[in-house]
């Protein structure tokens, strides 16, 4: 007994340490991640495995379900709901396209030539972050409304008519149309774009850009050859942090769009609050994250950023 | 053609500034907006100048009541984010042990994860549990998809963090504790407030995961979209701009303190 109460020897300063202690510095990680993860364990893994094993039962809501393994789910739900599935890909990658084009010269320009204009800009495109984005995307309707300004001037350069005619717009309106969609989808997920292009930028020596104009190099040629491919990480991670949320986004198709853009969220919303019907409603959302982490993997492969992650 | 000339040479500054104009419309038209007087219940239309909204911002039956219950949730989210977030960015990037690599992937995997598949997902889990949907439930839910990115943020200053600056601070005797409050959490809290802020905007923004798993309460995103549906007051435009001036009202001044700062260090 008296050894567990023996105090230990008194630190004295000038002693070496000679026992660190090890025994709980080891254990200190586990300790640190332990409530963490364990929120994300329950909360987060945990429930893929209850909707994987929802998505393989059958039942009803009145009778309850149980699970059969009723793999047929998935065939039925892609037979039924593939033309959604097709639109989501369409729209996002549009709008992911739409976002590289529209946010890169806005990132190269918070990079290199805002100058003292830099933190400005910077809080201009932070800022509508911290305003509702539902609030902005039913800003839309009123800038795209039928009879408004843009509408107008679209119809007079004869814009719509080339829309129309490739099936991105209807008649003489843009709202309730795919061209609406992907125009919302690119302004929500734009900050997104810019902040991981910016930062990569950000990083490039502007050096390398006076190296290659003093050995000729026209600033097209500058770009292409030592701008463009230093920013890829950039690229990559704007690229993926846009397309992934637009592909299960369902607020902007069903804000601006109708029932002929109806995305896979939208479908997933549905089946799961207003059908009920669980089953087919987990198949979809098992359909489109083993489809995104597919693509994701695939594309990241492709970019040669695997250290990205 | 100096006119084409000019163009070229200031492409980039008039594309990055139409781009800014895209950005920023939407806020200008909410701004705008929160003037009108509509005629109908949809504020869609321009009709009549009114400050009638800006007087009465809480006239509006459940919306004020929505957004002290998204605020309430946010900054309890914030915190629990914060708190859990931090600590895991410590182990992580402190300490070497096992598991690093699949608990890196298992904080990875949420932020690439379509909302819609993780909102899902946690209903059915709360659905078989067979919990009442409310405030809790949204609360798990948020704190949740927060972690991630509170994560990735202090990560990111603790890595450029020199660990020379503990051990000096050892040496002179600091305890763990004294160490910590005083040399580490000083060092790191710029990443942790940019993680805490980061879940703030997540958190008080979000709808998706929130529409799945708050049942019949109804939080400010909530009370937005039911609006768009049954029709939107004016008091929404208001709440967006106050919204707006109110972020960017503070991120000038935290860059004003710290110019000041650093000029006194100079």
């Amino acid at each position: 007994m008296a050894t567990l109460t023996e105090a230990p020897p008194p630190l004295s300063p000038t002693a070496p340490a000679t026992k660190p202690p090890r025994k709980r510095g080891r254990l200190t990680p586990y300790w640190l991640l332990l409530p963490g993860l364990l929120w994300l364990v329950v909360f987060f893994a945990l429930p893929m495995i209850y909707q994987a094993s929802t998505s393989v039962q059958t039942g009803s809501l009145e009778q309850g379900y149980k699970v059969t393994w009723h793999l047929a789910t998935y065939w039925d739900a892609l037979g039924a709901y593939w033309p959604q599935f097709l639109r989501s890909v369409l729209y996002a990658g549009a709008a992911t396209v739409l976002c590289l084009v529209l946010g890169y010269p806005l990132a190269y320009l918070i990079a290199f030539r805002a100058g003292r204009w830099r933190n400005l800009i910077m809080i201009l495109v932070i800022a509508p972050f911290f305003t509702s984005f539902l609030i902005r995307t039913l800003a839309w309707k009123t800038i795209l409304a039928d009879g408004g300004p843009v509408v107008g001037a679209l119809n007079t350069l004869h814009v719509l008519d080339v829309t129309s005619w490739l099936g991105w717009t209807a008649g003489d309106r843009v709202l309730a149309t795919p061209l609406a969609v992907v125009c919302g989808l690119t302004y929500n997920f734009l900050p997104f774009m810019i902040l991981p292009l910016y930062s990569s930028l950000e990083r490039i020596d502007g050096r390398l850009h006076e190296a290659a104009g003093d050995l000729y190099a026209r600033p097209s040629t500058v770009f292409r050859k030592v701008t463009f491919p230093l920013s890829m990480p950039g690229v990559v991670s704007g690229t993926l942090l846009t397309f992934i949320p637009a592909s299960g986004d369902y607020v902007n198709a069903e804000l601006l769009g109708s029932t002929d853009t109806r995305m896979i969220g939208n479908v997933i919303q549905t089946q799961f609050l207003r059908v009920l019907d669980y089953p087919t409603a987990a198949a979809l959302s098992f359909i489109l994250m083993a489809a995104i982490l597919f693509m994701v993997t695939f594309y990241i492969r492709r970019s040669g950023t695997e250290d990205l992650v | 053609m100096p006119f084409v000339n000019w163009l070229k040479r200031h492409f980039v500054v008039i594309a990055g500034l139409l781009t800014l104009a895209y950005l920023l419309l939407p806020n200008v038209v909410v701004t705008v907006f929160s003037f009108n007087k509509p005629k109908g219940r949809f504020n869609y239309e321009w009709q009549q100048f009114s400050t009638d909204a800006w007087k009465d911002p809480c006239g509006v039956a459940g919306m004020c009541g929505s957004l002290s219950l998204s605020l309430q949730i946010a900054v309890w989210a914030t915190l629990g984010a914060t708190l859990l977030g931090t600590m895991i960015a410590f182990a992580l990037v402190r300490y070497r042990f096992r598991a690093r690599g699949a608990v890196n992937s298992l904080i990875f995997l949420p932020m690439a994860m379509p909302e819609v598949v993780m909102a899902a997902s946690l209903l059915t889990l709360f659905l078989n549990l067979g919990g009442q949907l409310g405030f809790w439930t949204i609360l798990i839910a948020h704190i949740m998809f927060c972690l991630s990115f509170v994560v990735t943020a202090v990560k990111a200053r603790v890595m450029s963090m020199d660990p020379r600056l503990e051990q000096a601070a050892q040496d002179l005797y600091a305890g763990p504790a004294q160490t910590f409050l005083r040399v580490t959490l000083p060092i790191a809290a710029p990443g942790i407030a940019a993680g805490a802020l980061l879940a703030f905007a997540l958190s008080f923004d979000d709808f998706i995961i929130t529409n799945f798993n708050a049942g019949s309460t109804v939080t400010f995103p909530m009370f937005v979209w039911g609006s768009a549906q049954r029709g939107t007051p004016v008091q929404i435009n208001v709440i967006g701009t106050a919204m707006f001036l109110v972020a960017v009202a503070l991120v000038l001044t935290s860059m004003v303190i710290g110019n000041r700062r650093n000029k006194q260090k100079a």
